[in-house]
């Protein structure tokens, strides 16, 4: 039974003891210890936190980076698109204006042309007349030897004219 | 591995030198009394065995390390009294060779083994003793370690800055099992900002218990008093306990013990409920007095037990002695090991229940906090889960018990 029933003198020194204890562990010891490895918990949640904010924005990053390179892409190929558009107008419009002037160049050349046609058919012309002049003088001179002849022209002359101007014969 | 391996089989060796002392221990003192047994005849060897046993479990003034040959090696230890003549203070040395200033120790009787002295009439009477016994010295070595150890660790963070270098040393050992009870254990069990002003007593309970429980399976000098196996330790430690529990406990506690949320007729004419109520407040504190207390003083017994079958079987023959000797350092080294585990156990229990205790006197300012974090919708599971916690640890401790 002595087991059971606690001793004053080792109850007394039980708490003496146990007493200091805590006063020197809850004073020196543990708070320090706790307040330590809370601040440490703290510190690595925070850390934990930053690097996933950091990881996000990295993500984030690669992703316009990589719509940057697309758009980039994108514009690329539009440019060249253009470039050769506009190659191809400059090609057509060279051609449309070479059709134009080598059109022009042959209408102003087809006018010379006729121009100088009709100048060179006036001239063949006159000198057709002149030559047809000359041939009917000769002519002329040939069958008016005689005075009869002559005379059976002019009648033959005046006829015609009077034929073929009435008014002028009747006035 | 291999390392592993290495140092398994050396603590395996150490405790079997272990058990070895404690039966060098035991054994002359055993042995002498076998054979005083045998001389006086009649007497069995089991009365020597339960004296052995319960001057091993029991205080004494002095530390009795061992005997070789015929010399005692004590650590003598100082008296303390307060007795009709006045204080007195000496070395228990003293009182080996008779009476000291009229004191003496006590040979059966009421007072079988405490410092007595006569009245006038002649009858025994105790004067007021505050010697500093065996596990007084005991719980002062072991304090003076558990304070060195959280010191030494608190020491660490002093001066070293913890966000730049991870523990080490001592402060890497203590640090988990710090972590450990003050994250699990205390912040689980009691609510909010409460658990920051009960963790340092929490803390030095566990760490108290635990050094106490394991000093006292190390049967050589500094361990082997049977601290935390004796009543008016785990008391102490039982009536902190009590303190920190119903002192600072709030209304929504003692409403709950005197008007509890029960039918009326269970609490008005005969205040049942109540009175039950009212003796659950001391039957915690109680309960865990008891169970440190017979944990480990049957943890102590059992092996010293097997420790004797040595000493019983001496009169069965070579053979049979030698094979219960084997077979009893086996045992012993078995429960040796279990002894580890247990004084882990009991420590982990005893302040688990504190926590679980001052928890339940902290309850209803949670729950008056809790629809408040409701409302903010995401807080409520883990508020929830809060609540959860102290129950768990309360079906576990029915399962102990």
């Amino acid at each position: 039974m002595s087991l059971l029933m606690p001793d004053t003198g080792l109850l007394f020194w039980m708490l003496v003891i146990f007493v200091v204890v805590l006063a020197i562990l809850a004073k020196w010891g543990f708070p320090v210890i706790t307040a330590m490895v809370e601040k440490r918990k703290n510190y690595i949640s925070e850390s934990l936190a930053l690097a996933r904010k950091a990881d996000e924005k990295m993500s984030n990053l690669l992703k316009e980076q990589e719509r940057i390179i697309r758009e980039a892409r994108e514009e690329q190929n539009k440019i060249l698109k253009e470039a050769a558009e506009a190659r191809n107008n400059i090609v057509r419009q060279a051609q449309e204006q070479a059709r134009d002037e080598a059109a022009k160049i042959m209408a102003e050349a087809k006018v010379q042309i006729e121009a100088d046609k009709e100048s060179a058919i006036s001239q063949i012309r006159s000198q057709v007349a002149l030559l047809s002049v000359n041939v009917a003088e000769k002519v002329i001179r040939k069958t008016l030897a005689t005075d009869k002849e002559q005379k059976e022209l002019i009648e033959k002359m005046v006829e015609e004219s009077l034929k073929i101007d009435p008014d002028t014969a009747r006035s | 591995m291999d390392r592993i391996t290495r140092y398994i089989i050396s603590l395996f060796t150490a405790l079997a030198v272990s058990v070895a002392a404690l039966a060098a221990n035991a054994g002359p003192e055993a042995a002498d009394e076998t054979v005083s047994a045998s001389q006086s005849g009649t007497e069995t060897p089991q009365v020597d065995i339960k004296s052995m046993l319960f001057g091993h479990i029991g205080d004494s003034y002095q530390w009795h390390i061992t005997q070789i040959g015929d010399k005692h090696i004590i650590i003598p230890l100082p008296v303390i009294v307060y007795s009709s003549t006045g204080w007195h203070c000496f070395m228990s040395s003293k009182l080996e060779d008779g009476p000291y200033k009229g004191l003496y120790c006590a040979e059966g009787g009421k007072y079988d083994g405490k410092i007595v002295e006569k009245d006038a009439s002649g009858n025994e009477i105790r004067p007021l003793d505050i010697s500093i016994t065996k596990n007084v010295a005991g719980l002062m070595i072991n304090s003076l370690i558990v304070v060195l150890l959280i010191l030494g660790c608190s020491r660490w963070y002093r001066k070293h800055d913890v966000l730049d270098e991870a523990p080490a040393g001592i402060a890497a050992v203590l640090e988990p099992v710090i972590t450990f009870i003050n994250d699990d254990v205390i912040k689980a069990a009691i609510p909010g900002d409460h658990s920051r002003k009960y963790a340092p007593y929490l803390l030095t309970a566990f760490f108290f218990i635990l050094v106490n429980n394991l000093m006292g399976i190390v049967p050589v000098f500094p361990g082997g008093a049977n601290t935390t196996g004796n009543i008016a330790v785990t008391l102490t430690l039982a009536v902190c306990t009590f303190v920190a529990v119903n002192l600072f406990a709030n209304r929504h506690y003692w409403k709950d013990i005197f008007w509890p949320d029960v039918p009326w007729w269970l609490k008005v004419p005969v205040p049942l409920i109540p009175l039950t109520e009212v003796l659950g407040i001391f039957t915690k504190p109680f309960a865990l007095m008891i169970r440190l207390f017979a944990n480990i003083m049957a943890g102590h017994a059992i092996i010293l037990s097997f420790v004797s079958i040595i000493f019983l079987t001496v009169k069965l023959g070579p053979v049979i002695n030698g094979t219960m000797s084997f077979i009893t350092v086996f045992f012993g080294i078995f429960m040796d090991l279990l002894e580890i585990l247990v004084a882990f156990i009991q420590a982990y229990v005893f302040t688990m229940l504190s926590a679980v205790f001052i928890g339940l006197a902290h309850e209803g300012e949670k729950t008056k906090e809790e629809p408040a974090a409701s409302e903010e919708g995401a807080l409520m599971p883990e508020a929830s889960g809060i609540s959860e916690v102290p129950e768990a640890p309360g079906n576990r401790m029915a399962e102990t018990e």
